[in-house]
């Protein structure tokens, strides 16, 4: 990597407020870039934000409710800046997502072959049969079972996992350079959560994609992420290599994660939970969101933002008591 | 589907049968004897039973309606006591006229009421949504015979465009697809196309409501599809339902509307049950009902077919 190198997806101090009867700050501040090929796994618990700057990257939010401010380039677009029609342009073809329950993301009165074919159709500007083909080829790519067949079926004629594997073929249809899963394997049992994730992660070496998974299972995140970052109430607290995450851990939020999750070592011990629930964010928060909730608070947590540390060579934590790396 | 289609059709006979029995016997329970109406008070009581037996009123019920009943699969309702006519030929001029006024206003009704649905479902929440709603409430809520009289006073009589009652020039019922017989349509069309308006454009609302706020119009978006490939999506997830409601909307305006056939004298089946209940002409009121009623049957039948073909799930 040199220095004049630009990553693939650039998002800087993203803002997002939801507007209403109360305001509602859900992403306070996001920064991260991704590289090409790179998979990122965005971490946090519900309401942490992952889900809203996720779909802010494609400019999901509904727009008379939302206020967002920052700075979002994909490629060489400003996603923020597109005018509708580029916007369309851009999504599906440039990012596309796969969304967390494919049972209500996809049409139910469309065949998967026709929803899928209807996106190629409108970003190749190919005609209906080069359309199919193409629907037809994906279906075999996510290793759906005779999906010939299957071209045709609705989809509550499919079970959970495989209407999984036909939204993907559908966000990869037109072969993006992103890809945005939006808890992708949450809806699913969890021998089927295994296969997808496999599925996903094999795809997009070969399509050599990047990704951005959010999820709120760090099993997850640990097994198809390159980076982390972790979220909390709109902010993203630590970011790092996954094996510097699971390994060295620094912000303490990020500690009490991994000290709620099973693993092997564990049987017969109570489960080390973080006390608490996180703030609402009806206001904007000033100090570390983290301090009411967090074992090692000081006085100066509330007072203002904690700056974005660096820990260890590419790793970032945002907590006052993190030490930067001298040298 | 074929298999759903021949099951379908086959439900079709039990109802039809139950239809029967309840149209042959709700008129026989109903008081009121059908021959005082056209015999004269003073007839010897040798010549009431007379006309008892050539009606076959003196038969016990049962045999009556299996008589009724064998004649009318055969498309022979007997004959109207009070003008001595075939039953079957004065239906079938009735439902011919009310068809035609039926068909106008469900085809007037529907596009307007998708039309200020659509726009007030996509809108919800602006001053265009409280525009139709407004409109749609009134629609549902204005009685129509009213509504009628002050459109034949505005059109007919204030701003002379339009013939205020009547099925076409003169006293001839004879219907012509030209525009001295179409515009005879026009008003009473309109008058009973309001409340098919708005019943449709509250169900629109609602569902196009619906299905925006569901996730799958998200991903639509995510997959690059303009607004324009969204709307076609959203059509035709709310067809369905938007086809059944304005399929039993034409099911009620088919059965005449007794009140807006008689405010512009329109010829159709309500005009005619309407005579037949004050003439107490018990076969032309039997005859008329089971026809309506079978209207129904069928008009349900086609709704239901329709929504199978649009919506796959509902084939099981």
């Amino acid at each position: 990597m040199t220095a004049t190198h630009r990553p693939l997806v650039e998002v800087k101090d993203l803002h997002v407020r939801f507007r209403g009867e109360r305001n509602v700050h859900a992403v306070n501040g996001v920064d991260f870039a991704l590289d090409r090929g790179e998979v990122l796994g965005i971490l946090g618990e519900s309401g942490s934000g992952k889900s809203v700057t996720l779909k802010a990257l494609l400019r999901l939010l509904p727009e008379k409710r939302t206020v967002i401010s920052g700075q979002i380039r994909v490629g060489n677009e400003d996603v923020l800046a597109l005018e509708p029609e580029a916007l369309a342009d851009f999504r599906g073809k440039t990012a596309s997502m796969i969304f967390q329950e494919p049972m209500l993301a996809l049409d139910p009165v469309y065949t998967i072959g026709w929803q899928i074919a209807e996106a190629v159709e409108r970003h190749e500007k190919c005609g209906r049969d080069a359309a199919r083909q193409r629907a037809l080829e994906m279906l075999e790519r996510v290793r759906i079972p005779s999906p010939a067949r299957r071209l045709d079926a609705y989809p509550h004629e499919m079970s959970g996992g495989m209407r999984q594997r036909a939204m993907i073929a559908l966000a990869l249809a037109c072969k993006p350079q992103v890809l945005l899963a939006d808890e992708p394997t949450t809806a699913l049992d969890a021998t089927v959560q295994i296969q997808i994730l496999l599925l996903l992660r094999e795809l997009q070496r070969e399509l050599g994609m990047a990704a951005i998974f959010v999820t709120h299972d760090i099993g997850v995140a640990v097994e198809v992420s390159d980076r982390i970052a972790v979220m909390y109430a709109g902010r993203i607290v630590e970011t790092g290599k996954v094996a510097d995450i699971v390994r060295r851990p620094s912000h303490p939020y990020t500690r009490g994660l991994l000290a709620s999750t099973v693993h092997g070592a564990m049987r017969g011990k109570r489960l080390d939970a973080i006390p608490g629930a996180p703030p609402s964010l009806n206001e904007a928060p000033s100090g570390c969101s983290f301090a009411p909730r967090c074992k090692e608070v000081l006085p100066e947590c509330s007072q203002s933002l904690p700056q974005a540390v660096t820990v260890s060579p590419a790793h970032l934590s945002r907590c006052v008591r993190s030490t930067p790396v001298t040298a | 589907m074929l298999v759903y289609l021949i099951r379908r059709l086959l439900y079709v006979v039990p109802i039809a049968l139950a239809v029967s029995v309840v149209c042959f016997s709700l008129v026989h329970i109903a008081p009121g004897d059908p021959l005082v109406s056209i015999l004269p008070p003073d007839a010897s009581l040798q010549l009431v039973e007379q006309m008892r037996k050539s009606y076959g009123f003196d038969q016990p019920i049962p045999v009556q309606f299996g008589i009724w009943l064998g004649k009318a699969i055969q498309g022979d309702f007997g004959t109207s006591i009070a003008t001595s006519r075939p039953v079957s030929q004065e239906i079938y001029k009735a439902v011919g006229n009310t068809l035609m006024l039926a068909m106008a206003a469900t085809l007037i009704g529907f596009t307007l009421g998708c039309f200020f649905g659509f726009v007030a479902g996509y809108f919800r929440d602006t001053w265009i949504d409280r525009v139709a709603v407004t409109v749609s409430i009134l629609g549902v809520s204005v009685p129509h015979y009213w509504l009628g009289m002050v459109l034949v006073i505005v059109f007919a009589v204030l701003l002379p465009w339009l013939p205020p009652t009547g099925a076409g020039p003169g006293s001839s019922a004879d219907w012509a697809w030209d525009w001295a017989h179409m515009q005879y349509l026009i008003l009473p069309a309109v008058t009973m196309s309001v409340i098919p308006m708005g019943i449709v454009t509250r169900t629109v609302r609602a569902l196009v409501g619906d299905i925006l706020s569901q996730e799958f119009v998200d991903a639509l978006r995510a997959k690059g599809l303009t607004d324009w490939g969204v709307f076609q999506h959203v059509v035709k997830n709310a067809a369905p339902t938007a086809l059944t409601v304005i399929g039993l909307q034409l099911g009620y305006l088919l059965g005449g509307s007794i009140l807006i056939e008689t405010v512009f004298s329109w010829p159709g089946t309500g005009s005619l049950l309407n005579a037949a209940i004050f003439q107490r002409d018990l076969p032309l009121l039997q005859g008329t009902i089971l026809v309506l009623a079978m209207f129904f049957v069928v008009l349900n039948l086609l709704v239901d077919v329709a929504q199978t073909a649009i919506d796959p799930r509902i084939r099981r």
